[in-house]
């Protein structure tokens, strides 16, 4: 198989498969839990709680100070990391023309180089992550296979990504075509791995902030 | 492989629901959660991590309620539970958590790790693995009805003496009252006073009021020990005696626990609603303020810092009722690290106490609260709750700090304006 061929199928059968994985998934983990179900709350709420499951979902993402103190690292990684990655999925130029390709929608993006230090930025939090999961006895103790491999799938699409763009490495089709197949492995393993807490993540925080919200407590 | 193991994971099975399998699926194994408990920061050992202790519930979740788990199980891929998982994990589950929910307040995908505790509870106490101390505790909560195993009489006997020193009424199993007291077995023998300003602070507010002969204990150790069956028949004591009563509310003590479990846990146990209401004896004090039937005169005036409970303050929604009754009777109030909303536990809540086994980790892991204190530079320090009161007392005792423990309803009873009380 040429690199042509190659970038032939993960964008075709390649990417077609991922996303129905992505898909069928999410919607089985949604369904996993959501059947479930929970016992009716039979206490009397102290207050009215509407909205206070989403709010949560939102303020969560907003450490109070004093826990930002306890471990910044983690923070800081974890914010800019974050971001990076979001700027380097949701802003780069040419992912938004597949997107409006595909979809038939998009929004405007950011000018490369931009894009490019935000890459970089997602790339160097995301090393140091790992050091810190590595050299942290709490990480340590907590990490498994999985989390190891779930680094590894995040990394390696930034990274393909940039050296794609930067012509690194590879020849560009090659490297364009391995890119976009880590990203392929990447979305089919969301809803089978940790990786599923980019959406159950709403759920997680609904439910703590709805059910706090019951006794009047705002978390 | 036992029966009781058995029904021990099938407890699990049975307690899993929505928000667990969602706070399970969004873990990302951060670790931020450490940082949150006393009991890793205070030893630095990391097998303390809260979300660490859930493993057995995690694996469980994800070997049968998810696609994956379940191939890789069937696969030989995946160590199904056993009951040495358990022995191992009971350490973890029971002496160095104190369902305080502090890890629940910083969990940046939300988890509520004091909840799955809560759940994983269930499993290990009834395949066996619940430490001795609680055990005893519930069995004589069960039998004797209370967990110190005050019977009646001795009850009675603490009201009489609370009548002699307090001079105000403390009637028994009065039917018609609007209000029922229940005490948490630290107050009964530990500070009893406690009923004695109640008296007073009723007398004044002119509110009718009961105790109950049979219904006066309102720690629930089927709770801490995670058995809903005897929780539920724990509580059901206090719901049969306020319905036959016919009271209009339950006044829970300060003791949070007890608190939590007749407010948030008792209908859930029972399967029904009340038939009447449950209110926080804070809550009560601070609405009697309030209204303006409750008086009170002169303040505490030495430097005094606050204790918040974490079952009534982020666990129970009973937040700003302990600062605001607090300045209203202490005029050098000085602020403590995390204090409030994220304040640290007292180490031996959730069970903790009653477990002997856990007693020198408890001691160990003071040493937050001990820097908290140190920091306010105060000799007095005012707790609603009992069972914090108690702890700390011993913990302070331990490290030979002259500090002294304050209940926050008997610092009220102490500075009420009795002027007119007849």
């Amino acid at each position: 198989m040429s690199a042509m061929q190659f970038l032939v199928w993960v964008r075709g059968p390649g990417l077609q498969w991922s996303v129905a994985i992505l898909i069928a998934g999410v919607l089985l983990r949604m369904f996993e839990i959501l059947s479930l179900g929970r016992r009716p709350d039979l206490s009397e709420p102290r207050t009215a709680t509407r909205g206070s499951g989403w709010r949560t979902v939102v303020m969560r993402s907003i450490p109070p100070a004093s826990v930002f103190r306890t471990a910044p690292a983690l923070f800081i990684l974890g914010y800019l990391f974050h971001l990076g990655l979001l700027a380097s999925v949701a802003l780069f130029v040419p992912h938004l023309e597949l997107l409006r390709r595909i979809l038939g929608l998009a929004w405007p993006g950011l000018p490369s180089p931009l894009v490019d230090a935000a890459a970089l930025v997602a790339l160097v939090a995301l090393l140091m992550v790992l050091v810190y999961r590595l050299r942290d006895p709490v990480r340590r103790r907590l990490s498994t296979v999985e989390d190891y491999l779930v680094w590894a799938l995040t990394f390696v699409p930034l990274a393909t990504g940039y050296c794609a763009f930067h012509h690194l490495l590879l020849p560009y089709t090659a490297m364009l075509a391995v890119h976009i197949l880590s990203v392929e492995l990447l979305l089919a393993a969301v809803p089978f791995t940790k990786l599923s807490h980019a959406y159950t993540l709403l759920l997680a925080r609904w439910y703590a902030g709805a059910i706090a919200a019951r006794k009047g407590v705002v978390t | 492989m036992s029966a009781s193991f058995e029904r021990g994971v099938d407890l699990l099975r049975e307690v899993m629901d929505a928000p667990t399998a969602a706070y399970l699926s969004s873990c990302m194994s951060c670790g931020l959660c450490a940082h949150a408990c006393l009991f890793y920061t205070e030893t630095g050992d990391p097998k303390y991590t809260p979300i660490r202790k859930l493993e057995p519930l995690k694996r469980l979740w994800r070997q049968e309620f998810t696609l994956f788990g379940r191939l890789a199980r069937l696969a030989g891929l995946a160590r199904p539970l056993a009951d040495a998982d358990f022995a191992r994990w009971s350490e973890l589950v029971y002496d160095s958590c104190t369902l305080c929910g502090r890890c629940s307040m910083v969990c940046p995908v939300g988890n509520d790790i004091a909840a799955m505790i809560r759940k994983i509870r269930e499993g290990l106490a009834i395949a066996g693995h619940a430490p001795k101390g609680l055990v005893d505790a519930t069995r004589r909560t069960i039998e004797q009805g209370s967990p110190m195993g005050i019977k009646p009489p001795a009850f009675l006997k603490v009201v009489q003496h609370q009548r002699d020193d307090s001079g105000a009424e403390i009637p028994v199993d009065r039917a018609g009252s609007d209000y029922l007291v229940v005490m948490s077995s630290m107050e009964i023998v530990g500070s009893p006073e406690y009923l004695g300003a109640l008296a007073k602070i009723f007398r004044q507010a002119g509110l009718t009021w009961t105790v109950s002969s049979t219904a006066y204990e309102a720690t629930n150790s089927g709770i801490q020990i995670g058995v809903s069956d005897l929780a539920k028949q724990i509580v059901s004591r206090i719901v049969d005696a306020a319905e036959t009563l016919g009271v209009k509310f339950v006044v829970s003590p300060e003791c949070g626990h007890a608190y939590s479990a007749l407010r948030w846990e008792g209908p859930n146990l029972i399967g029904r609603p009340y038939k009447f209401r449950v209110v926080h004896v804070l809550e009560l004090i601070d609405e009697l303020r309030r209204a303006g039937k409750l008086r009170t005169k002169g303040t505490f005036d030495e430097p005094v810092a606050l204790h918040d409970p974490c079952q009534i303050v982020r666990r129970g929604g009973v937040v700003e009722q302990p600062g605001t009754l607090l300045k209203a009777v202490a005029s050098k109030i000085r602020e403590t690290e995390d204090q409030g909303m994220l304040n640290w536990c007292c180490c031996g809540g959730g069970g903790v106490s009653a477990n002997h086994g856990a007693e020198a980790l408890r001691i160990r892991v003071f040493t937050k609260k001990k820097s908290q204190i140190e920091k306010a530079g105060v000799a007095h320090l005012v707790t609603p709750c009992g069972n914090c009161r108690n702890v700390i007392e011993e913990a302070l005792d331990h490290y030979g700090m002259k500090v002294e423990v304050h209940g926050l309803t008997e610092l009220v009873g102490d500075h009420l304006d009795e002027g007119d009380a007849s």
